[in-house]
C-alpha cells in the first residue's frame, strides 16, 4: 500500500486539470456545440491565472481571471459556432492555436518565476481514513472544488429543470426553440461556461501543480479531455474515472523512471493515447450493436432558425 | 463570381489587421513585426530560398490533408504521419546500406509512403468497420507517433557520437535527395508539386476521384449508386497518410539528414489550415503553403531579431483562421445596401 498511495494520490491531482477540462466540455457538448479549443483555452488560464497570482498574491484571483479569460475566449467560438454556422472543428483549432500563441507571446516576461500558489489543505478526521484519506481528501482547495462540481453537475445535468434544456438543446434546437426558449442563447451561455472551466483547469496546473509558468505547459492534456469526454459519455462522474485514469498513467510513469527501471519513458507516455482509441472503440462497437449510448444527438451540427423544416 | 476569388483574400487582409491588434495588445509593434517578417522571408534570396524549403512539407502534407477533406474525412493526424514516414525513413537508411543513390532513395520513399499509409489507415478501418470519430483518432495516433520516434531517436537509434544529443547518426550522402544551387532547396520541390498535379489528375479525372468527390458531397446519394463507403475511406486514409509520411521523408532525407526530435515543428497542423484556406483546390494549396512559409520564416526572424517566442506565429495562424469562418457569413449571405424610400 506505502507505494500505491503516493501513486492514487498523485494521480488525483495530476488528473484534477483535465478533470476541470473534462467537465467543461461536457457541458458545451451536451448543449450541441463541439469545442477543440480546449488546449488553447488551458494555456491561457494556465498563464493568466499565473500572472494575476504572482502580481496580487491571491490564487483565487488567478483562478476567477482564468475562468473570465475562459468565457472571453469561448464567446469567440460560440459566435463563429453558432451565430455563423461555421466548421466547429476548424474554429477550435484556431481557438488552439491563438490560445498557444498569445500566452506565450504575452507569458515571455513570466518564465523562471515561481509563486506560492495553493498549498495543501487537509480535511481534518476525513483525511485520517486509512487510504482513503491521503488519496482524495490531502489536497488543495481546487481539488475539493472539482469534487463538489462533480456532485453539483451530475444534479443539475440530470435532475433538474435547466439540465433537461441543456440536454434538449443538444439533443434538438428545434424543440427547444419550439418549447420557446432559445436555443442559440443556450448554445452561448454553456459554451462560455464549458470554456471558463477549462481555462480554470489550465490555472490549476500553473497555481497548484508546478506553481510556475512554461511555454506549452499543458502539454497536449486539452486534447486528453476532449477524449476523455467521449469516454465518459458526456457523464460527469465517468469523466472523475477517465481524468484520474490518465493522471495515474502520469504519476506512474514518473514513479517507474524514478524507480530506476529500465522500461522506456516514450512507451508508457504513449500508453494513455493508445488507451483513448481502445476506449473509443468499445464505444463505437457498442454504439453499432444499437446499444443507446446517451451522446447529444445534433453534436457540432449548426443550428439555423431559417433553415428548420 | 469574383466575390468568390476575392473572398480569401480579404479574410486574409482582415487576419492581418486583426492579429495586428492582437500583437499591438500584447506589447509588440505590429508594424515593426510584419516588417521584420517580410523582409527576414522575402527581402533577400537566401530569405525566399528558405520560405520554399519550409513549403516543400507544407504542400506535400497540404495534399494529404486534403485528400481526405475531398471526401469529408478530417485527418488531424497528418503531424505523426510525417513522423511514421520519417521513422521508416530513418530504418531503411539504417538497415539498407545501398552505395546506390537511386535505389537507397527508392527503398526510403517506399518505406515511408507504406508506415504514412499505415498509420492514416489505422484511422481509416476504425472509421469505415466501426464508425469510430476519425477527429480523436488520427489526433492520438499523432502523439503515438510522435513518441515512438522519440523512443528510437532516444533508444537504440541514437547516435553514439552525437555527445548525448538525442539523435540518429547522419545519413550517408546517397541516402540525402540532392540541394540546388547552394540554397538548402531539395528535390523534394519537385515530389511536391509532382503531388499536387497527380491530386488534381485523380479528383477531377479519375473514376475514384469521382467516387470521392461524390462520397464527399453526399455520402448517402454515393451510396445509393453503389459507392462504397468503407472501402473508401480505408483507401483514401491510405493515400492521405502515405502522402504526409512522404512529406517526413523528404524534410528528413532533403534537410535534416538525420532523425531528431521536433523533426516537423507542426507541419501536419498547419496543413490543415492550408487544405481548409485553399477549400482544396491543388493551386490553392500551392498558394497557401507559400503565405504559411512566408509566416514561418518570418516568424523565426522575429524570433531572432525581436526575441519574441516562436509560437507567435500561431498568433496570427489563429487570426487567419478566425477571420477566414467569420467570413463564411458572407457565402452564405449576401450584403444588400438598401436605401430608404422617398415618398
Amino acid at each position: 500500500m506505502d507505494f500505491f498511495v503516493p501513486i492514487l494520490a498523485a494521480a488525483v491531482r495530476s488528473g484534477t486539470p483535465i478533470l476541470y477540462a473534462s467537465l467543461g466540455e461536457i457541458l458545451t457538448e451536451r448543449s450541441g456545440v463541439q469545442n477543440l479549443g480546449l488546449e488553447g483555452l488551458m494555456l491561457m488560464g494556465a498563464f493568466s491565472g499565473f500572472t494575476v497570482t504572482y502580481s496580487t498574491g491571491n490564487p483565487w484571483f488567478g483562478v476567477v481571471t482564468a475562468f473570465i479569460v475562459g468565457i472571453a475566449i469561448s464567446l469567440v467560438h460560440a459566435f463563429l459556432s453558432v451565430s455563423v454556422g461555421a466548421n466547429q472543428i476548424v474554429s477550435g483549432l484556431a481557438v488552439t492555436m491563438f490560445g498557444t500563441g498569445a500566452s506565450s507571446l504575452l507569458g515571455r516576461k513570466m518564465i523562471g518565476l515561481t509563486i506560492p500558489g495553493f498549498s495543501k489543505v487537509p480535511i481534518p478526521f476525513l483525511s485520517r481514513i486509512p487510504v482513503f484519506g491521503p488519496v482524495f481528501f490531502e489536497h488543495d482547495p481546487l481539488v475539493y472544488i472539482s469534487y463538489g462540481l462533480v456532485f453539483f453537475l451530475v444534479w443539475f445535468i440530470f435532475y433538474t429543470r435547466p439540465g433537461l434544456n441543456l440536454r434538449a438543446v443538444g439533443e434538438s434546437p428545434v424543440v427547444v426553440d419550439a418549447m420557446g426558449l432559445s436555443a442559440v442563447k443556450l448554445r452561448y451561455f454553456y459554451t462560455m461556461i464549458g470554456g471558463g472551466l477549462a481555462s480554470v483547469g489550465g490555472a490549476y496546473m500553473s497555481l497548484a501543480y508546478t506553481k510556475m509558468w512554461g511555454e506549452g505547459m499543458t502539454a497536449g492534456r486539452g486534447w486528453i479531455a476532449i477524449a476523455i469526454v467521449i469516454f465518459a459519455v458526456w457523464h460527469p462522474a465517468r469523466a472523475v474515472l477517465g481524468a484520474y485514469l490518465f493522471g495515474g498513467v502520469g504519476a506512474m510513469q514518473l514513479r517507474i523512471q524514478a524507480a530506476g527501471t529500465s522500461f522506456p519513458a516514450p512507451v508508457l507516455m504513449m500508453m494513455p493515447y493508445i488507451f483513448t482509441i481502445l476506449v473509443l472503440l468499445v464505444i463505437s462497437i457498442k454504439k453499432g450493436r444499437g446499444i443507446l449510448i446517451d451522446s447529444p444527438g445534433s453534436l457540432g451540427i449548426p443550428y439555423s432558425r431559417e433553415e428548420r423544416g | 463570381m469574383i466575390f468568390e476569388g476575392v473572398l480569401p483574400v480579404l479574410s486574409v487582409l482582415a487576419a492581418l489587421f486583426l492579429a495586428g491588434v492582437a500583437l499591438m495588445f500584447f506589447g509588440v509593434s505590429p508594424l515593426a513585426a510584419y516588417r521584420a517578417m517580410f523582409r527576414g522571408a522575402l527581402g533577400s534570396w537566401y530569405g525566399f530560398s528558405e520560405v520554399l524549403v519550409k513549403t516543400i512539407p507544407l504542400v506535400i502534407s497540404g495534399v494529404a490533408v486534403g485528400f481526405a477533406f475531398r471526401m469529408k474525412i478530417w485527418n488531424i493526424g497528418a503531424e505523426g504521419q510525417i513522423y511514421m514516414g520519417a521513422l521508416a525513413t530513418a530504418a531503411a537508411v539504417r538497415f539498407l546500406q545501398s552505395s546506390s543513390q537511386f535505389s537507397m532513395l527508392l527503398a526510403m520513399a517506399v518505406a515511408a509512403v507504406i508506415a504514412g499509409g499505415f498509420w492514416g489507415c489505422i484511422a481509416g478501418v476504425l472509421k469505415a468497420r466501426w464508425n469510430v470519430n476519425e477527429v480523436i483518432t488520427t489526433l492520438m495516433l499523432n502523439y503515438v507517433a510522435i513518441h515512438l520516434a522519440e523512443y528510437f531517436i532516444y533508444g537504440p537509434w541514437r547516435d553514439p557520437s552525437s555527445l548525448g544529443f538525442p539523435m540518429t547518426p547522419p545519413f550517408p550522402p546517397s541516402a540525402r535527395l540532392p540541394q540546388f544551387l547552394d540554397t538548402r532547396v531539395h528535390l523534394g520541390i519537385v515530389a511536391a508539386i509532382v503531388l499536387v498535379l497527380i491530386f488534381r489528375l485523380v479528383i477531377r479525372w479519375t473514376r475514384w476521384g469521382f467516387e470521392i468527390r461524390a462520397v464527399g458531397e453526399n455520402p448517402k446519394a454515393a451510396e445509393y449508386a453503389g459507392i462504397r463507403y468503407g472501402r473508401n475511406v480505408v483507401m483514401v486514409m491510405f493515400v492521405s497518410g502515405a502522402i504526409a509520411g512522404l512529406a517526413g521523408m523528404t524534410e528528413i532525407a532533403g534537410l535534416q539528414g538525420r532523425l531528431q526530435p521536433g523533426m516537423s515543428p507542426g507541419y501536419g497542423y498547419t496543413a490543415i489550415i492550408i487544405a481548409w484556406l485553399a477549400r482544396l483546390n491543388p493551386w490553392g494549396i500551392i498558394i497557401v503553403s507559400f503565405f504559411m512559409g512566408v509566416l514561418l520564416v518570418g516568424g523565426e526572424t522575429i524570433q531572432v531579431i525581436m526575441r519574441l517566442p516562436l509560437a507567435s506565429v500561431q498568433v496570427i495562424q489563429g487570426c487567419i483562421l478566425f477571420s477566414v469562418l467569420a467570413f463564411e457569413f458572407f457565402r452564405n449571405y449576401r450584403v444588400l445596401l438598401v436605401r430608404k424610400e422617398r415618398n
